[in-house]
């Protein structure tokens, strides 16, 4: 009786399982099917057509926005991925300094701020700064940058901050009882070390800004509008097929992007537990 | 270590602390002050389309101007009341719902054979690493009067005429709990999978029914899981904008949008700022001060 019951349970479990999944990705799903229908109603399937893509590639407006969101993410992912991992740096080496409270506080207060405020903080302050030294002239790509860079170097610092927490110090303790300057510690024992966590961190600032609306919103002008900026516009308007195309490219770039992520941290994964198996002499 | 050493470190440590923080003071903490500061003065037409807070008069009279006008509208125009608390209802209940659907999904993730946790996690993790904003577009088109849940229902014979669930606050809260339910699912997954499963064998051999261990031990245990999970989806949910935008209706109220409204379409900058330091006050606040308490207890229980 028990068993049956068991499996009633675990029959259920899986069932809510499916229902979540389902819940995550049928609307995904139609949105690529309808990708492909040559009308433009969405409850009419008028056959199948690749046209919306081509229209798409023609855009010219969607084009040169999305060589911008490019530029911007990876320039916001760069910079934040720096200044993150010294915040980080910071935050697990240095244990007391001051203003110390000030600054656990920067860090942690943009992941809990909702995106709308500071987006509005941000064009607030550009537009005091041009108004006091000039600097930055109207809002571009630069202003863009720098207010994605202010909320995304918080995410990077999260992550890399727990990577260096849990890094067993006595490495870099060995390497500067051999005589190594800190820098040099730095960059031989400790950057290897925490890659990884670089990594992720650089992908989650890039992720965060070529997705994000609203603080760009707010940032940029005319001369300079981010993909989502104009994909929004066109959305407000109503459902648009060229925007069913261009999300099936994205999922599409994602899921290659993740598989091949996927593929490398399995093989890591088997790599690392044979070593650890086979050869615990040589560790 | 000799003093030269000292003053090196000193040093090093300065170049390496210096740009974050330099850079967290000009573009995050300043701004708070801007937004502070223009939420006390008037608007005006003109560009900045706000009065200066202090003016250096004749004779080098500095004189200073506050105007509480912004937060007397917030308190006497009840919209903005009724916004800010259909903000939290709506976060609430979407928080909720996320919990309903996630916990099941975190469960049987952190229970199922390893070969296949990967895979389920990733499939978690793919719809956060598209865009937001095309996931919240994809309801709309679903959703909308001659949209496919329509079609759909009306085909199975369950309803007679369309439903208006587009532009309503139920669409706003499918959308709501859509595009959260990763960051439920993600936190209850990481507490589920620590857990000491030998704690529910000693519950079953002490008698206890699967339900009853599930309550009494598994749930308390993935408390600091839903904590954070909740804390995940409320908060951004109760700022959210673009959801309430594209799948709410025009009465629909969320704080967010009337934040928008006040700035981009009434270019009102002191009201819009004036909400922002409301919202700041009433959920950054405390949320910060929740989780800066709960720190300090999870650090005493270590």
């Amino acid at each position: 009786m028990s068993t049956g019951w068991g499996r009633n349970r675990a029959l259920l479990l899986y069932g809510l399982l499916s229902l979540a999944y389902a819940f995550l990705y049928v609307p995904i799903v139609v949105m690529i099917i309808y990708s492909f229908n040559a009308s433009r109603l969405v409850t009419v399937w008028g056959g199948f057509s690749i046209k919306w893509y081509g229209e798409l590639l023609q855009d010219e407006k969607v084009l040169d926005a999305a060589w911008l969101s490019l530029q911007v993410a990876v320039a916001n992912a760069t910079i934040a991925t720096i200044l993150g991992t010294l915040a980080a740096v910071v935050l697990v080496r240095f244990r007391r300094f001051r203003g110390r409270t000030l600054f656990t506080g920067m860090i942690a207060a943009p992941l809990v701020m909702p995106e709308i405020i500071t987006g509005l903080a941000m064009l607030l302050l550009f537009v005091a700064m041009e108004q006091a030294i000039g600097w930055p002239e109207g809002r571009s790509i630069t202003t863009i940058v720098i207010a994605h860079v202010t909320f995304s170097l918080s995410f990077v610092t999260v992550v890399v901050q727990s990577r260096l927490a849990q890094m067993d110090a006595s490495l870099e303790e060995a390497a500067m009882d051999l005589g190594a300057r800190p820098t040099k510690v730095f960059l031989v024992i400790t950057l290897p070390i925490i890659a990884p966590a670089l990594l992720a961190g650089w992908l989650l600032a890039f992720t965060l800004s070529i997705d994000d609306v609203v603080i760009s919103a707010f940032v940029s002008g005319p001369g300079a509008t981010p993909l989502p900026i104009v994909i929004f516009s066109k959305v407000r308007l109503g459902v648009s097929p060229e925007i069913n195309a261009l999300a099936t490219i994205v999922v599409a770039l994602v899921g290659v992007a993740m598989a091949i992520a996927g593929r490398v941290m399995l093989s890591r994964d088997r790599d690392e537990r044979q070593h650890s198996t086979t050869s615990p002499q040589s560790v | 270590m000799t003093a030269l050493d000292r003053v090196a470190r000193r040093w090093g440590r300065l170049i390496v602390g210096f740009p974050p923080y330099v850079w967290l003071l000009i573009f995050f903490l300043v701004p708070f002050l801007i937004v502070i500061k223009i939420s006390l003065s008037q608007a005006v037409m003109g560009i900045p389309p706000y009065t200066p807070l202090l003016e250096w008069g004749e004779g080098a009279v500095l004189t200073i101007r506050i105007a509480l006008g912004s937060f007397g509208t917030l308190f006497s125009d009840e919209l903005y009341a009724f916004a800010y608390l259909n903000s939290l209802r709506l976060a609430a209940i979407a928080t909720f719902c996320c919990l309903l659907l996630g916990y099941p999904a975190a469960y049987a993730i952190a229970r199922s054979s390893h070969s296949v946790r990967n895979l389920l996690l990733l499939l978690v993790a793919l719809p956060f690493w598209t865009s937001f904003l095309i996931r919240v577009y994809a309801w709309i088109g679903i959703l909308k009067t001659e949209g496919l849940l329509n079609g759909l229902l009306l085909w199975l014979g369950i309803i007679d005429t369309p439903l208006q669930i587009l532009e309503t606050d139920l669409a706003v809260l499918i959308g709501m709990v859509y595009s959260y339910l990763p960051f439920m699912v993600l936190p209850l997954f990481a507490t589920l999978e620590k857990m000491d499963l030998s704690l529910l064998e000693a519950a079953a051999d002490l008698g206890c029914r699967p339900f009853q261990a599930f309550i009494s031990v598994t749930l308390p245990l993935s408390l600091p899981g839903i904590v954070a999970g909740s804390l995940l989806v409320f908060i951004p949910a109760v700022g959210e904008f673009v959801i309430p935008d594209l799948l709410g209706g025009p009465d629909t109220l969320m704080i967010g949008k009337i934040l928008w409204a006040e700035f981009f379409d009434n270019r009102d900058w002191p009201v819009a700022s004036a909400v922002a330091v409301a919202m700041l006050i009433l959920l950054v606040v405390p949320v910060m001060v929740f989780q800066r308490l709960q720190g300090r207890a999870t650090e005493g229980t270590r």
